[in-house]
């Protein structure tokens, strides 16, 4: 399996669960699960659409998967919590139905673009993902600190003066890239499993930040990897194995922080006794929403 | 480290609003505000919740701009953001599982605005060690932040606001979720902070009893109008009365201060500007 | 004027079985969609919608490769899913979102496996599109009588607990203080949606159905704020856009660009969307008409919110 063709297969997977595994820790930092989700539909629409007019399937899933991240940061707080970017992500999915429906190759399409593919890299996908790949990871290392700041105590970097709007604009752009390497991988409805499930359990296993982001490239790895080995031996979808070993190790991260807790009592990550008594964090910001 | 994070002179003004109101979809939600503070020197900033006080700190942070009056910080007009302001809201929504320590949290206060990766630096450790000792943190310095108590994150959070060397620090109704012995412990510590660094602390509360041994100055918010100065100059039947706008009585009762509504409802009274507050430059 | 109307309705319309059978099928799945949604929206549940209907893509993938029909996979898996979310709890507190995604999208690689499986057995490629995006033409006439006791089951259901899910909507404190068993009634209405979901899994397909679950309902509620009208309103506009969008599939049958027709489930889909934003911009009108004080502002404290009972709570796919 790793002759030929699929060797650029193997590059780009390794690429794609990199940055994914990046971008994904700072996603499930800020609680942006529905981000996630929006992104890669629209990304969708734009590549049924692109393969339409045979435009390059990058090009489409990129340009819809911009627009949509931007429409997002620029529609804020409003825009995340209406039914309009609700029904408009259902209908990305319809339009990009739409589009595939047109063509000649309606079901296998709809299939892969949905569910990932392995096979048909070609040499050219392998150079557009090596080339958003350096972009994304270079901005992640230029804005890692402040991403940090603005994604764990947003007020108070608002008050020191860091622009959280312009971070929330950054990180959509970069998602937005993610989404367009990833999605000709493992499919757009499985992005999220791959963004999520891997820091999510990273972050069950340790607290420091750069640990937990490195674990979280680590298990992220792992799981392309598994997928498309066996992808490649049982011809059954990538998708299939990123979603069931995103879930996998999410889970097997929620048993250990379970297993820990009940192990030890009330016992933080360090081993100490947390001191004093336990308080719910309920909270709400200066804008007087629940944050 | 730049002009305006050098230790302040004792009693230098940092922060002054001159006649500050401010009005918002058709509301007046602040009216003709004024008070100072004064490096060293704890205020508590006292209202009921609605009363205005989020909104005033809102205008000091600069986040919203008055529609009348003046900010001055340390004598020049409010930029609109600066590191040289601490803020510490109440309190933050944060996951059990975020991985961050609450030295991690601590360090971020330091340098969380600059772009890279923090490379590994003993003064950086340092620095945010001494921070933790401030606070009293060192005990759980190690722990995830989504795991810490409220008084825990409380001090993690004045630590990481603290570690900037701000001139001024606000905290939003700090004692809000705390037990009686993390109020103590907290509001000592905020008093010895603003005498050992000699900044301007200034803590926004419902119930001032609690802030009563170490506040210097009160501001006292009612309906967007605020009345400031030493705590048994404002805190007095006639300022309340005509801050309220109706009858109210001032009880002490042993160490302590209630402010009750009286029963007869009198016409709300213009607060004059120079009633009984002490004019800014004594006190 | 006969021209005019052969225009609009292409020749065969009227006659044509599979138009009838879709009319019939579809148009009832949209109304009890429509009126289930408007509960849905009112209590916040619309996230717990959209995971129903990802998890009977699953449901639908496995009957498929068993060999049945998809409508029994749709029906299972959403009530299995509708029990989960009872018994974990169907509130999102924060955090949970990323657990059920995680756990959907298991479900979602699981139902490729299944589809991929069961394509290479049967060889038959047209599955996918079917469970995915629906088969509003292609429903058997005999599937009626199943179809239309489903539909009657979800309505009554609501029908019967219509206030005290409206009152445990407002607050599950109040209900219980009044004797309502929130539990019980919170559990059937997950009931009636895991219903109403696979329903239109059928017709509008797996991944779309939330469109005409919540779309319908929320556009109503829009429009007005008395949950009896939004009901009203929810099943003529569900009715209308599902009509029409049968309408247009049929037309489009020799539109470019590959004359086989549009899919009706886009058609659906995009009018949902028309209708929403519509109701959206009159709503927006009307409170501008009414002054400054209604129009809610989103920062600031102090300033008051014109919101009306029940007011909106967040929505799908939210945080």
């Amino acid at each position: 399996m790793f002759s030929g063709f699929m060797v650029n297969a193997w590059i780009v997977a390794t690429m794609v669960a990199v940055v994914a595994g990046i971008i994904g820790f700072f996603t499930v930092l800020r609680g942006s699960a529905f981000v996630a989700h929006a992104v890669p539909q629209a990304g969708f629409a734009g590549a049924a659409g692109a393969s339409l007019i045979g435009v390059s399937t990058l090009a489409g899933l990129g340009t819809f998967a911009a627009i949509s991240a931007l429409s997002i940061g620029f529609l804020g707080k409003r825009g995340r919590h209406d039914a309009v970017t609700a029904l408009t992500l259902v209908f990305m999915l319809g339009l990009g139905a739409l589009f595939l429906s047109w063509s000649e190759e309606y079901a296998s399409a709809i299939y892969a673009l949905l569910f990932g593919e392995v096979l048909g890299v070609s040499s050219n996908q392998v150079l557009a993902t090596a080339a958003l790949g350096v972009v994304c990871i270079a901005a992640v290392v230029i804005l890692y600190r402040p991403l940090l700041l603005t994604s764990v105590v947003p007020e108070m970097a608002e008050a020191r003066g860091v622009r959280t709007h312009r971070m929330e604009l950054c990180f959509l752009v970069v998602v937005a890239l993610v989404t367009t390497m990833s999605v000709p991988v493992v499919g757009a409805l499985l992005m999220f499993s791959l963004m999520v499930g891997a820091p999510g359990a990273a972050r069950s296993f340790t607290g420091k930040p750069l640990s937990a982001l490195s674990l979280s490239v680590g298990i992220s790895v792992a799981i392309v990897w598994t997928a498309i080995a066996a992808s490649y031996e049982t011809d059954w979808p990538v998708g299939f194995f990123v979603g069931v070993l995103g879930a996998v190790f999410f889970i097997a991260g929620r048993g250990w922080v379970a297993w820990r807790r009940s192990a030890a009592g009330r016992v933080d990550s360090t081993g100490h006794l947390a001191t004093g008594p336990m308080q719910p964090a309920t909270a709400t910001g200066m804008n007087g929403e629940p944050t | 480290m730049t002009d305006t994070s050098r230790p302040g002179v004792r009693d230098e003004e940092i922060l002054s609003l001159e006649g500050v109101s401010l009005w918002l979809s058709g509301r007046e939600i602040l009216h003709d505000v004024a008070f100072s503070l004064r490096a060293g020197e704890l205020t508590g900033l006292i209202g009921s919740n609605g009363a205005g006080k989020t909104t005033i700190f809102r205008v000091i942070l600069g986040l919203e701009t008055p529609s009348a009056g003046k900010v001055l910080f340390a004598g020049h007009p409010r930029q609109r953001r600066s590191k040289s302001i601490g803020y510490v809201p109440q309190s933050i929504g944060l996951d059990p599982d975020v991985p961050l320590r609450a030295r991690d949290l601590v360090a971020l206060g330091l340098d969380g605005d600059r772009f890279g990766i923090p490379l590994p630096s003993r003064s950086r450790r340092q620095l945010v060690d001494e921070m933790l000792e401030a606070v009293d943190a060192q005990g759980f310095a190690d722990a995830r932040v989504g795991k810490l108590s409220g008084g825990e994150l409380q001090r993690t959070l004045i630590a990481h606001a603290l570690i900037a060397k701000p001139r001024l620090l606000l905290l939003d109704e700090p004692l809000a979720n705390l037990d009686i012995r993390s109020e103590q412990e907290v509001v000592g510590l905020l008093a010895k902070i603003a005498k050992a660094h000699a900044i301007a602390v200034l803590i926004s509360a419902h119930e001032m009893n609690p802030l009563l041994p170490v506040m210097d100055r009160v501001v006292y918010v009612a309906s967007g109008r605020a009345a400031s100065g030493p705590t048994e100059e404002v805190v007095r039947e006639d300022v309340l009365s005509a801050l309220y706008g109706h009858h109210v009585d001032v009880l002490h009762v042993h160490d302590r201060i209630l402010v009750v509504a009286g029963k007869d409802e009198t016409h709300h009274t213009e607060l004059e500007r120079t009633h009984t507050v002490v004019p800014r430059g004594l006190g | 004027m006969d021209a005019v109307l052969t225009s609009i309705f292409e020749p065969g319309f009227f006659t044509s079985e599979p138009v009838r059978v879709a009319v019939v099928v579809g148009g009832a799945v949209s109304l009890v969609s429509a009126v289930v949604g408007v509960f849905t929206v009112i209590r916040g549940q619309s996230f717990a919608g959209h995971s129903l209907g990802d998890l009977g893509t699953t449901g639908g993938a496995g009957a498929f490769l068993v060999g049945a029909n998809p409508l029994w996979g749709f029906v299972t898996f959403a009530i299995i899913g509708a029990g989960a979310m009872e018994l974990f709890g169907a509130r999102r507190p924060r955090g949970r979102d990323m657990a059920t995604g995680i756990v959907l999208g298991a479900g979602l690689g699981i139902a490729a496996l299944f589809l991929y499986l069961g394509t290479t057995q049967s060889n038959t490629t047209g599955a996918t599109i079917t469970i995915l995006f629906g088969s509003m033409f292609v429903i058997r006439a005999s599937m009626i009588p199943v179809f239309a006791l489903l539909s009657v089951l979800a309505l009554a259901v609501v029908a019967l607990l219509y206030r005290p899910l409206l009152l445990s909507a407002v607050s599950q404190d109040i209900a219980s203080a009044r004797g309502v068993p929130v539990r019980v009634i919170g559990a059937l209405h997950l009931l009636a949606m895991a219903v109403a979901v696979s329903l239109s899994c059928v017709t509008i397909g797996a991944i779309l159905s939330t469109a005409v679950l919540i779309g319908p309902a929320a556009a109503a509620l829009r429009l007005t704020k008395r949950p009896g009208l939004a009901i009203a309103w929810a099943a003529v506009i569900g009715l209308a856009v599902t009509w029409l969008g049968i309408l247009l599939a049929y037309d489009s049958y020799y539109w470019p660009p590959a004359g086989r027709g549009w899919p009706v489930s886009f058609f659906v889909v995009a009018l949902i969307l028309v209708v929403y934003l519509l109701a959206d911009l009159a709503n927006g009108q009307k409170a501008r008409r009414a002054g400054p004080r209604a129009i809610a502002s989103d920062k600031g404290p102090g300033v008051v919110a014109g919101r009306a009972w029940p007011s909106l709570p967040p929505e799908p796919g939210a945080e």
